[in-house]
């Protein structure tokens, strides 16, 4: 099965011949990847400018899609995120590569769990986090036909099967605490809860969070987050969608930590409890 | 609305700050702002602010060619006004981006210029500090971005100054520069519509407090 990278250079490619909208800008990271477009603008190792560049463009009405690993997308040029895309009101498609820890080995200056708690705390942003290439492109391909700012973070992590339909999709709908799995966590999340009495529901698209579908979905008091970037993310999403009812929140994700281990994603998803038995340990101890 | 001359500047000025006073000439950018819009921009070109403190020049000029309406200059910086101490372009049609954070404009309008649109850009010379400028201005130069031209308005505002000259820089990245005084139009409307190469284009327009 392709990588969910692999698979964004390919429709970013297709993209590139299509639409005359589109144009991509990247800073070093993925140019080896892409055939040479005259709308493919490499600026160097200069995050600054991608993002700056990119708001150029769009204010000449071009769709323009940036891509870099996620701290180079996110953290380093965040002003720049801020005032040329948010406060000028212009559109982008930011697509980072390595999530929270794929890049395990590289450590912490190529690790940005805090990344989507960065963006989130901006206006206007929608979020995707696909957990398999398939919704990647229906997500990636539905963004470039807007004008609207979109974050898509990829990950090489992956689930087993895509989950098809947008927004809250509930998967087992059981009488139990209720489980929202986002992204790629939910191959852990439904390994850790077969057996148990536990609803599961997967949402791929955190930002703007689904507070109707969640009350609509919610049966019991009990709701748990499994988030693959910053525990907590969406937590205060949960609590404002549920601010008039009597609930209970557990909020899984990547410990706030200055974490300094190298190794295999496996090992970090482990270690911040996100792996099957870590899950199902948390949610255990949770509801006793 | 009939659109106002250059005499008319210190009228408007005044509606924008209720100062009386009559020599305007400490706005470092008010000559190369009326140049630009009385002589050089088309109405498909592109100017970007960049340098957006201190932005009583630039509203005086938009009123002046029409641009926003004259009686909105007198809520300058009021809660409500569209007019703020840095200008917002949601807010304000006529201005084509919202600035105050330094940096910003020069990037933007290299993103701009690569469609082919003719794009001036007004940086400071205090703001060349921030290293965002440089990132556009090296890969402008490296790329051959003939469509953009920057203005630096060197009033000598920038505490460590830019030995060797500020043009010697934008040169070296494969700029066409040019210095000019900027008080004198013809001066700065030749340096902004002189162009010799394929290149994009500093015009450093000295400005002495």
């Amino acid at each position: 099965m392709t990588t969910m990278r692999e698979r964004f250079y390919r429709l970013a490619a297709d993209a590139l011949e299509d639409d005359p909208r589109v144009a991509m800008v990247f800073a070093e990271i993925g140019v080896a990847e892409m055939p040479r477009h005259p709308r493919l603008f490499n600026v160097g190792i200069r995050e600054q400018l991608m993002i700056g560049v990119a708001a150029g463009l769009a204010l000449e009405g071009m769709r323009p899609v940036v891509h870099s690993y996620t701290p180079f997308v996110v953290e380093r040029p965040y002003e720049q995120i801020k005032l040329d895309l948010g406060h000028q009101d212009l559109g982008a498609v930011l697509v980072s590569t390595g999530a929270s820890y794929d890049a395990s080995h590289s450590g912490r200056t190529h690790q940005a769990p805090e990344d989507v708690a960065a963006l989130a705390a901006l206006p206007g942003w929608t979020i995707h986090v696909p957990g398999h290439p398939d919704e990647l492109e229906r997500l990636f391909t539905r963004s470039l036909a807007g004008d609207d700012r979109v974050y898509i973070r990829m990950s090489q992590e992956t689930n087993g099967a895509p989950v098809h339909g947008d927004g809250l999709v509930v998967l087992r709908d059981r009488s139990g605490p209720f489980v929202l799995a986002v992204g790629p966590t939910l191959g852990a999340t439904l390994a850790a809860t077969d057996d148990l009495d536990v609803a599961v529901a997967y949402l791929a698209t955190p930002r703007p969070f689904p507070d109707a579908a969640l009350r609509e979905a919610l049966r019991g008091p009990d709701v748990v987050l499994v988030e693959p970037y910053l525990a907590g993310t969406s937590a205060g999403e949960v609590s404002r969608a549920l601010r008039d009812r009597p609930h209970r929140l557990l909020a899984l994700g990547v410990r706030n930590a200055e974490f300094r281990h190298y190794g295999t994603p496996a090992e970090h998803r482990r270690a911040h409890g996100l792996d099957a038995a870590g899950i199902r340990a948390s949610l255990l101890e949770f509801v006793s | 609305m009939t659109p106002l001359g250059h005499g008319d500047l210190p009228e408007l000025l005044t509606l924008l700050t209720g100062d009386e006073k009559h020599d305007w000439s400490s706005l470092s950018t008010l000559d190369v702002l009326w140049v630009l819009y009385d002589r050089v921009l088309e109405p498909a070109d592109r100017f970007l602010l960049s340098k957006g403190h201190g932005p009583t020049a630039y509203y005086a000029v938009l009123a002046a060619k029409g641009l926003i309406p004259v009686e909105d200059l007198t809520g300058f910086g009021g809660f409500d006004s569209p007019l703020g101490h840095h200008p917002d372009r949601v807010l304000v049609p006529g201005v084509e981006i919202s600035s105050g954070s330094l940096g910003h404009g020069l990037p933007i309008a290299v993103g701009a210029a690569l469609t082919g649109r003719r794009v001036f850009c007004l940086v400071g010379d205090g703001e060349l500090d921030e290293g965002s400028n440089w990132e556009a201005v090296q890969w402008a130069g490296r790329i051959g971005l003939a469509a953009l031209t920057a203005i630096v308005v060197d009033n000598h505002s920038s505490t460590y100054h830019w030995p060797g000259g500020i043009e010697k820089r934008f040169e070296l990245e494969g700029w066409t520069s040019a210095h000019v005084d900027g008080r004198d139009h013809d001066a700065l409307e030749r340096a902004f519509t002189a162009r010799t190469a394929a290149a994009p284009h500093a015009v450093v327009a000295e400005v002495l407090r």
